[in-house]
């Protein structure tokens, strides 16, 4: 199964990590993929380290476990780069991209030394620009997509615009900021 | 055509309700059951179901409106968890005395104490021999599947017995995954209408349900509870059977992987039996014969059928995620071993593993290293411990 993708979600309780790892699952979904997405259940609670997960394959998934050695690693919050060993397991081929103000360079040194590829994004600037809060999940799941190349740009976003119109029935006016917060951050993740 | 979906396995399980459109559900909320009965109330507010739906007290209250409700006739459906299970203890074995078709999705979780919401078996392995028949299902694809044929052999009038349809609490309760849903109106044919023989608002037929039974009837009655789980296994193949022709999903009293030539083999029931095919796939690579046993159908238990899948391995390891604290090995262990030497085989070594208890994650290598102790085993000749435990910290 060499066309297996994992990826690991770490975040804060209340950002998103979870939901963002459900959308993922969704677009990779609508590409053909087989999917899984699925948060360890903890005590979760405002503010406390969460993790998620992705798998993704062009067969079906059998494996149920938790992810140990992923492709991928995406830190939704980068306070929690002192408080969590982000990168165990992290394949040296794979990558990070990481919430943050910092450039890659910047981040390394917290890093415990991983050789593979680092990427940050500014997602709290592109949120509040285009959505007027701060709501990292939908920065970070551009530039997942972004820097993993799970599926094509376009079919992400014409995916994700019909996912936004069924999600945000109720309040349409939020759809543009998200698609715009997409765009953006596709654009401006660094260390590629 | 099939719907191509991805959802969660408490979702898809909601969803196969919503296709069966029960007359009755009750339930009350337990993690991590509680989105089934959560989803369904939004099925029932929406119009989309036309369910009487009873937010009891409690998880006795609910089990106890499901046997008045199917006593009276009424197609009746709940769901529950661990603790919400061991609420209904003396209802469960009610229901299935009265013979009454109830179909509970449980979703497995650790029972208390203490406390802890994730999954093992410890709650269905402990109603196991409550009179109802269980199935258990490995992903949201084989929950939803078995909700729709449980309906069909819970009512089948040889059967008659409450189906307790187990899947892993959060591991597929709560985790999305693909899976092929059967359209409305052919799930709405393939579980029909149900027609009870004899019902308390039947008023051609007045009956008494539940009366004291004593010394002079009750062995007779327990006899035919008993017949009814024994006439449960060919019920379960032809409805299995039917259900094959409509999805092409082939379901059997349990699912053998790469058994074939198998000369070590892990049983292991629900999520836990994808990652043993994940390893298998790696094991089979480094020309490992290595296979498993997946049981679906756990009461009734499968006797002659899974020693005859076993006989021609050279040792064999029985996966329980539960703990029978009988100072020996779990139930799965405890079954499978009497199967075997039930049929006259005796020359596969077996040996026991307690796992995954509490929610503790299984990975690709733990199953591993259980081959590997199959191996050894095999090149030995001896078990040197037959009662083990896998993931436990040291």
């Amino acid at each position: 199964m060499s066309n297996l993708v994992e990826i690991r979600w770490h975040g804060r309780g209340g950002q998103g990590a979870k939901t963002a790892s459900l959308l993922l699952a969704d677009a990779a979904f609508n590409t053909g993929k087989y999917i899984q997405g699925f948060p360890e259940y903890g005590p979760e609670r405002m503010g406390a380290p969460i993790t998620a997960y992705n798998r993704i394959s062009d067969e079906p998934i059998t494996i149920h476990s938790n992810i140990y050695e992923p492709d991928y690693v995406v830190v939704v919050d980068d306070t929690l780069l002192e408080a969590v060993d982000v990168t165990a397991g992290l394949k040296e081929e794979g990558a990070i991209v990481i919430n943050t103000t910092k450039t890659p360079e910047e981040v390394k040194g917290l890093l415990k030394g991983y050789k593979g590829k680092v990427c940050t994004i500014d997602a709290k600037t592109i949120s509040i620009e285009t959505l007027g809060k701060y709501f990292p999940n939908t920065p970070m799941l551009a530039a997942i997509v972004k820097v993993s190349g799970i599926m094509d740009e376009q079919d992400f976003l014409n995916d994700m615009v019909e996912s936004f119109k069924h999600k945000f029935a109720k309040k349409p006016e939020v759809i543009d900021g998200n698609m715009a917060a997409l765009k953006r951050s596709l654009e401006e993740v660094k260390g590629l | 055509m099939s719907i191509r979906e991805r959802l969660s396995g408490n979702e898809a399980v909601a969803n196969a309700m919503r296709q069966i459109n029960p007359d009755v559900v009750a339930a009350f909320p337990i993690t991590p059951s509680t989105e089934v009965p959560q989803y369904f109330s939004t099925f029932v507010n929406n119009g989309k179901v036309d369910t009487e739906f009873v937010p009891v007290e409690s998880e006795h209250s609910a089990m106890s409106a499901c046997i008045g409700a199917s006593s009276a006739g009424g197609r009746v459906m709940t769901a529950t968890s661990a603790n919400g299970l061991s609420l209904m203890w003396e209802m469960l074995y009610i229901a299935a005395s009265l013979r009454l078709p109830i179909v509970m999705s449980c979703v497995n979780r650790a029972v208390s104490g203490p406390l802890n919401i994730h999954n093992d078996h410890s709650d269905s392995m402990g109603a196991r021999d409550s009179g109802w028949i269980q199935l258990y299902g490995e992903t949201n694809q084989e929950a939803y599947d078995n909700a729709l044929m449980a309906i069909r052999i819970a009512e089948h009038k040889d059967v008659m017995l409450p189906v307790m349809n187990c899947y892993d609490g959060f591991i597929t309760s709560h985790s999305i995954e693909n899976i092929e849903l059967l359209e409305d109106d052919k799930a709405k044919g393939f579980v029909g209408t149900y027609h009870p023989e004899h019902f308390l608002l039947n008023k051609k037929e007045p009956i008494a349900v539940g009366p004291l039974d004593v010394q002079p009837y009750l062995f007779e009655h327990k006899f035919q509870q008993a017949e009814a789980m024994r006439k449960a296994k060919d019920v379960i193949l032809e409805v299995s059977e039917e259900f094959y022709k409509l999805t092409g999903r082939k379901y059997g009293l349990f699912e053998e992987y790469k058994m074939d030539d198998a000369e070590i083999a892990v049983v292991v029931l629900n999520s836990t039996a994808g990652t043993a095919k994940y390893t298998i796939d790696r094991l089979r690579e480094k020309g490992v014969k290595a296979g498993l046993v997946k049981p679906r159908v756990f009461r009734p238990f499968p006797v002659t059928e899974i020693a005859e899948s076993l006989k021609n391995c050279k040792a064999v390891a029985i996966l329980d995620k539960c703990d029978s604290t009988n100072g020996a090995a779990g139930p799965l262990y405890t079954e499978v071993t009497s199967a075997l030497y039930t049929t006259g085989i005796t020359d596969v070594k077996t040996v026991a593993y307690t796992f995954g208890i509490g929610g503790r994650d299984v990975k690709s290598s733990d199953i591993e290293k259980v081959y590997t102790d199959l191996q050894e085993i095999v090149a030995s000749g001896k078990v040197e411990n037959p009662f083990r435990y896998l993931g436990l910290k040291g």
